[in-house]
Parts: C-alpha cells; structure tokens; sequence
C-alpha cells in the first residue's frame, strides 16, 4: 500500500471514529415553541446555559405559529414524529401523548411549587403523574380606557361593580367620548366562559359530566347577544368571523377607539408596547354578577412526550426550566403571572417593564383570588377546547340572528354530546 | 428529429424486444406503466379508499387500527333531516348550511361569470385599441393567489377599509359590508367572479376566433343587425364552447374554499361557510376531530363532482358525435 492509500485509510478510520464517538455522546432534543413575545427566546437564552451545563446535549427550538401548536402537533403526535418537547395550550387534551416526568424529578418540590396547575396536565383525578411545566399563567379580564373615562368625567366602576354596571358606565363614555366602541370581548369560548360563571353558570354536573349550557350560561349568553344588538358590544369581533376562529379586538384598543376591552393578562406586554403614552391603561379584571367576579385561568405550559427517544434528558430540561431562580427569569422576561408558588411568593422583579405594566401585572395577580372553582374545573378538563369553539360557533349564530339563544343553546348541547361522544 | 432519436431507440430496442419475447406482445405495456401505476395509485387512489373507511369509522383517532367501525351512522348523522330545505331542522344543521350556501353560491357565481366572461370576451375580440392590453388586465386577477385575492377585497371592505373611506370622503353613509350576512355572501360571490372571470374570458374568446370569418361577412351583406348575428351566429356556434365553460364553472364553484375562507371565514355567523369549509373544520380545525363526519361530507360532495363530471363528458361527447 502506499503511502498515499495508507494515509487515507487512517485518516478515513479516525474520522469514522470521531464520528462514532460524537453520536454517542451527543445528544438533541426538539422542543417546538410558539411565542406571544418573548418565550421562544427567553427559553433559548435559558437552554443555552442548560447546554453549557450539560456538555453533548443540545436543545433545538423550532419556533412555529400559535396555529401549529393548536393543529399540526396533535397530527404529528398522533403520527408518531412530533418533538421532544412542546408549548401547549390544550392542557388536559393532549394528555395521552405526554411523558410522565415524576421518575425523573422531585414530585415533593413540583407538587409544591406548582400544585395549583399539575391537575391541568392530568388525565383523570386518579392520575398523579407530572406532565407540564405551566409557564405562562394567565387570568381573564378587562382593560378600560382610563383617558376616556376621565374625559367623558364618568367615574370608573369599582371593584365589585357588576357587569350592567361597566355596561352601563362604558356606553356613557363612548356616547360622550365620540369613542366607536363601548365594550368587545375576544372572539373565544375561554373568554367567555368567566363571565358566564359570574352568572352562575356550573359547566358540568354534580357528577362532574361536562354539560356547558344551563341557566347561568343562558343567561348570560343571553346578556351578550342583547349587548351586541343595541351596541355595546363591538359586533365587528364575534359577528365578523365565521366558524370557531380567534378574534381579539387589542387593536380596536390599541387605537382608542373601544372604552372596555375583555381579554388576559397576556395582552399586557402588547399594551406596554404598542399605547405607550397614547392614553392611560388600566386593568380592572372581571365585573360581578350572581355567581361570583370570576375570571377564567388558563395558559400554557412545557411539556414532554412519551416518544422522545431521550425521555430523562426531556425531563431535565424541564425540570431545570422548573428551578426557581429560571421560572423566576422567565416569568420577569417574558412578562407573565408566575405559577410556581415560591416565585410568586417572593414576588417578580419585572425588570424593564414600564411603571404601567408593572401595575398591571401587578392587578392581575390580585385577581387570582377571585378565581371561581368551575373555573379552574374547566380549564383542567381535557376536552374544554371542544367546549370553547362549540361556545364560539353557536353564540356567534344567536348574535347574527341564525338562531334564537334558546335554539343556539339546544345545539351547543347537542354538539357537546356528540363531541364527548366521538373524543377518545 | 429521427437522427437524433435513434442511438435512444437502439438502446432502450434490446430489453423491449426480450420483454415481448418473454411476455407476448401486450404485456410489457404494463411493465412500463407500473411505476406510473404505483405512484397513481399511492397519490390518488389510495387517498379515497382512506376517505372510505374514515367515512365507516369513528372517535377521534387518527390511525385507522384505532377507529372502530360505525358502518354508515356518520351519513345518516348528515342526511336526518325532516325538511331538507331548512337546515333549522337537521340534525347537523351546519352541514345543510354549507349545503344550501355553497348551491346558492354556485347558482349565482356561475351564471355571473359566464354572462360576464362572455360580455367581456366579444367585447375584446372586437379590433379596439390596446386589446393585448385589456386582455392581459382581464386575465392578470387569475394569476393571484385566492389569500391574495381575499385579502386585497377585504382590505377595501372592511369597516375602516378603503370603500368607507372613499364613501367618507364623498360625504355618504359607510357601511359595515363584511357584518351584514347577504353583503357578505354578495361580495363574497363578487371577489369569486372577478378572481377567475379572466380564466373563462380566455377561453370564450378562444371559442370566438374559431367561428369562421366568412359566416360573419355573408351575414353583413345580408344586412343583419348586429344583435341578430350574435343571436343567429355567435351563440350558437360558441354553444360548444359555452357548456364547457359553465360545467368546468360549476364544478370550481362547488370547490370554492380558500378565497371565501380567507375573506370572510365563513361568517358573519355561517353565511358564508361553504362546504369544503365544512369538511375542514369539522376534520381539521375544531376539537375533537371529527374524521368521520368530514370524510363522510366529501364523499357525497365528491358524488355531486362526479355527477357534474358525467354531464360534461356527455356534453362533450355530443359536441364530438355532432
């Protein structure tokens, strides 16, 4: 052999074998995320510090629209070939999929940092697995447009002002304020659903059945529609799309020309950002009514699946998100209510944020304790998200006239029944 | 061309000539199509047979092992209705919605368009100035994207969109176009018409150029007026090309899906939801996913295309027989 073929063959053999080496050693792991603001990249900088840590590991962010966590992830899971790890908002629902993190984690310290969320990921009340990471609590509520009200030198309903209240008030504005809108509410059957329960409704039965529609909820659906037929409701969000699809209306408020503005506590950064000092903000939460001044909890979390060919080294990375001093950086960063109980008992230092912001993080945490228990039932049921978009489809037929509210609440009934009916 | 083609044809004539020595004489005509066959059959066939057996199973589950047999529930779900006319009074009402909107919505875009297409095509096979040019402005629209088409009407017609704000200026009323349901639906079959009126255009004026000049010469030294030559000549030798049109039309109207979706959404309410919108989010978009049902609905729409599809190759077969 000469010379030349033997120094080929050796360096062919090394770099054979570096190769080798390096696919034992290295490992990677998908997580698939979608962002509001800042999650995708507050994670990375946080991950990068996790591979540094952990040398030969590597974390890949695919960060994808909101619409692809909400369609194309329950397709790929079902298929075998989605992440690792993912954002997710279908909490309960995707439960089948998830890796159970408890071998590979302290359960003691997750139930007690996030025992209030850990229900949300599981499949049934007897299941006490750990599942998700809830990253990004949020609570419902309402923005008003403080400049308006001191223009118009309407008084600003107080805390246990009911919903007619802030109707009433919020039409008084806009009449002497020249202002469009009096009041809109995302086009979203989550959204809608705090104010029913400040109505009373219950959503499921005694035994715990999902039911969606009973007097409560009539009765507020019944509100809502008359609200959008003398104007106070902005018809453009709910009656301006068809089918279940999301519609807010941040930027009707954003231009100053809505008073009230039902949405979450994920709206604050976009407000911060994008009113400046147009005019002044101000969060209000959820108006009264007979059942209560509830808003509904949501959000999303961090979870693993049970096809990850890594499963332990998904649940460190999880689980390092889950350290407090992380949690605490990624809820400052990206502008959330913390769910970690030892975060949010230390309080967070939402550096960066304006004074307003703050304020109104702030005011959203107070509204925490007014959280009803359907509430937080509703949005730990697996299959709420049928719920939701039968909610939209159906009150959006009572609000253009397709359907009476009495025959739109029949449907929803019937729809749900056949929902519960076909979901595994 | 034969010079060329023939050191090719020498050297694909060996394992011919073996095949047919081995396989008789019509054999080998398989052989060749079988990888068009395979890729045929795993791209088109095997797609509806799936759409077949989603239609007879069940729950959510997206892998057929774990989808229990229903037998034919998910159509008999569809069809119970007491009055077929009033979706009010069907099990699924949204899919008798979808039914009656998107016939509607053919009825009027199809008989539009083609009277418009027709308008415009003897309007442009007539010798005015800059034809090139207005053929080219007709046709530009069906070069867009149906998103891109529906973004563009909706930018005008939205509550602050450019048609209110030109009503505005001109100190007239604005209207809320997109939120009235019969708006919606008119404009909606509107933005349809004026998307792809060029496409049928191109192809009635093809139709024109072909009828012979000296029919028109003998019919102007006869002195006919000119609405008696497009009675007497124009239309009944532009049938042929005419009821091609207007089956192709039905069945793209029966499709329409994307430029609506987009415009509207399908709403206000479910005014403007059509059935392939439909068939998407009760298998796609909503929670859970319904296969069964949507597979169902695409099969009794893919039985009305057939439907068309068999009336247009009679038709053409008329046209061919004489």
């Amino acid at each position: 052999m000469s010379t030349l073929k033997k120094a080929l063959a050796v360096s062919v053999a090394a770099a054979g074998l570096t190769a080798g080496a390096g696919a034992v050693s290295a490992q990677e792991i998908t997580y698939m995320c979608s962002s509001d603001g800042t999650e995708c990249s507050t994670a990375r900088e946080i991950f990068d510090r996790f591979e540094a840590e952990n040398p030969g590991v590597t974390v890949k962010i695919d960060e994808v629209p909101y619409k692809a966590i909400l369609e194309s992830l329950p397709v790929q899971l079902a298929a075998g070939t989605g992440p690792d790890m993912a954002k997710v908002t279908d909490l309960g629902g995707l439960n089948k999929f998830y890796l159970d993190l408890s071998p590979y984690v302290d359960t003691a310290a997750w139930e007690e940092n996030f025992g209030g969320t850990l229900d949300w990921y599981r499949a049934s009340a007897d299941d006490k697995g750990i599942y998700g990471l809830h990253s990004q609590l949020t609570i419902t509520g309402a923005y008003i447009n403080k400049t308006l009200f001191d223009q118009a030198g309407v008084a600003v309903p107080g805390a246990d002002a009911t919903w007619d209240d802030w109707a009433a008030a919020s039409r008084m504005v806009a009449e002497k304020t020249g202002t469009d809108f009096p009041m809109a509410m995302d086009r979203s059957g989550h959204r809608i659903a705090g104010p029913a329960i400040s109505y009373g409704a219950k959503l499921f039965d005694d035994n715990g059945d999902a039911i969606l529609v009973d007097d409560g909820f009539t009765a507020y659906v019944q509100k809502f529609v008359d609200w959008h037929e003398d104007g106070t409701m902005a018809r453009d969000v709910w009656a301006g799309q068809g089918g279940s699809s999301y519609q807010d209306a941040a930027q009707e408020f954003i231009n100053g020309q809505l008073v009230y503005y039902y949405s979450g506590s994920w709206q604050v950064g976009r407000m911060d950002r994008d009113v400046g000092d147009l005019f002044d903000w101000v969060v209000v939460g959820s108006p009264c009514g007979a059942g209560g001044c509830t808003g509904m909890p949501g959000g999303a979390g961090i979870v693993g699946f049970s096809d990850t060919e890594h499963p332990e080294l998904v649940a460190k990375a999880i689980d390092y998100l889950a350290q407090e001093e992380n949690y605490a950086e990624m809820t400052a960063k990206t502008k959330n209510i913390p769910a970690h109980a030892a975060v949010a008992a230390k309080g967070v230092d939402y550096a960066g944020a304006s004074a307003g912001a703050a304020a109104a993080l702030n005011a959203w945490g107070a509204q925490v304790g007014k959280l009803e228990g359907p509430a937080f039932m509703y949005q730990g049921y697996k299959n709420n998200r049928a719920m939701f978009n039968i909610t939209v489809q159906r009150v959006t037929q009572a609000i253009v006239g397709e359907l009476s509210v009495e025959d739109a609440m029949m449907r929803a009934k019937e729809d749900l029944a056949q929902a519960l009916a076909e979901a595994n | 061309m034969l010079m060329i083609l023939e050191p090719v044809m020498r050297v694909i004539e060996w394992p011919i000539k073996f095949l047919q020595d081995k396989l008789g004489l019509k054999n080998p005509a398989w052989i060749f199509l079988f990888p068009n066959l395979v890729l045929f059959g795993l791209f088109a066939f095997l797609p509806v047979i799936l759409n077949f057996a989603y239609a007879v199973t069940g729950t959510d589950a997206i892998l057929l092992s774990d989808r229990p047999f229903v037998g034919g529930s998910n159509f008999t779900a569809l069809l119970d209705c007491e009055n077929f006319a009033d979706p009010n009074t069907c099990r699924d009402d949204l899919f008798w919605r979808a039914v009656w909107n998107t016939l509607r919505f053919v009825v009027l875009q199809v008989s539009l368009m083609v009277a418009f297409a027709l308008i415009t095509a003897i309007i442009l096979n007539r010798e005015i100035r800059a034809r090139g040019f207005f053929r080219a402005v007709f046709f530009f629209p069906v070069l867009l994207s149906p998103v891109v088409v529906a973004l563009i009407w909706k930018w005008i017609l939205q509550r602050e969109g450019i048609l209110n704000a030109w009503l505005d200026g001109m100190g007239l009323e604005t209207f809320n176009w997109l939120l009235d349901r019969s708006w919606a639906f008119g404009w909606s079959v509107f933005l349809s018409v004026w998307a792809h009126m060029g496409f049928y255009t191109l192809i009635l004026l093809a139709g024109l150029q072909a009828i012979p000049r000296d029919v028109y010469e003998a019919a102007k030294m006869d002195r006919a007026s000119p609405w008696r030559v497009f009675r007497r000549i124009t239309l009944p030798l532009l049938m042929p090309t005419m009821l091609v049109v207007l089956v192709l039309a039905t069945i793209k109207g029966v499709q329409t899906f994307e430029e609506v979706y987009a415009f509207t959404g399908g709403g206000p309410g479910s005014a403007t939801t059509l059935i392939i919108q439909y068939v998407y989010e009760t298998g796609f978009a909503g929670a859970p996913r319904l296969f069964g049902p949507a597979a169902a609905a695409s099969l009794l729409l893919a039985a009305v295309l057939v439907v068309l599809t068999i009336i247009q190759l009679w038709i053409n077969r008329k046209n061919v027989d004489g």
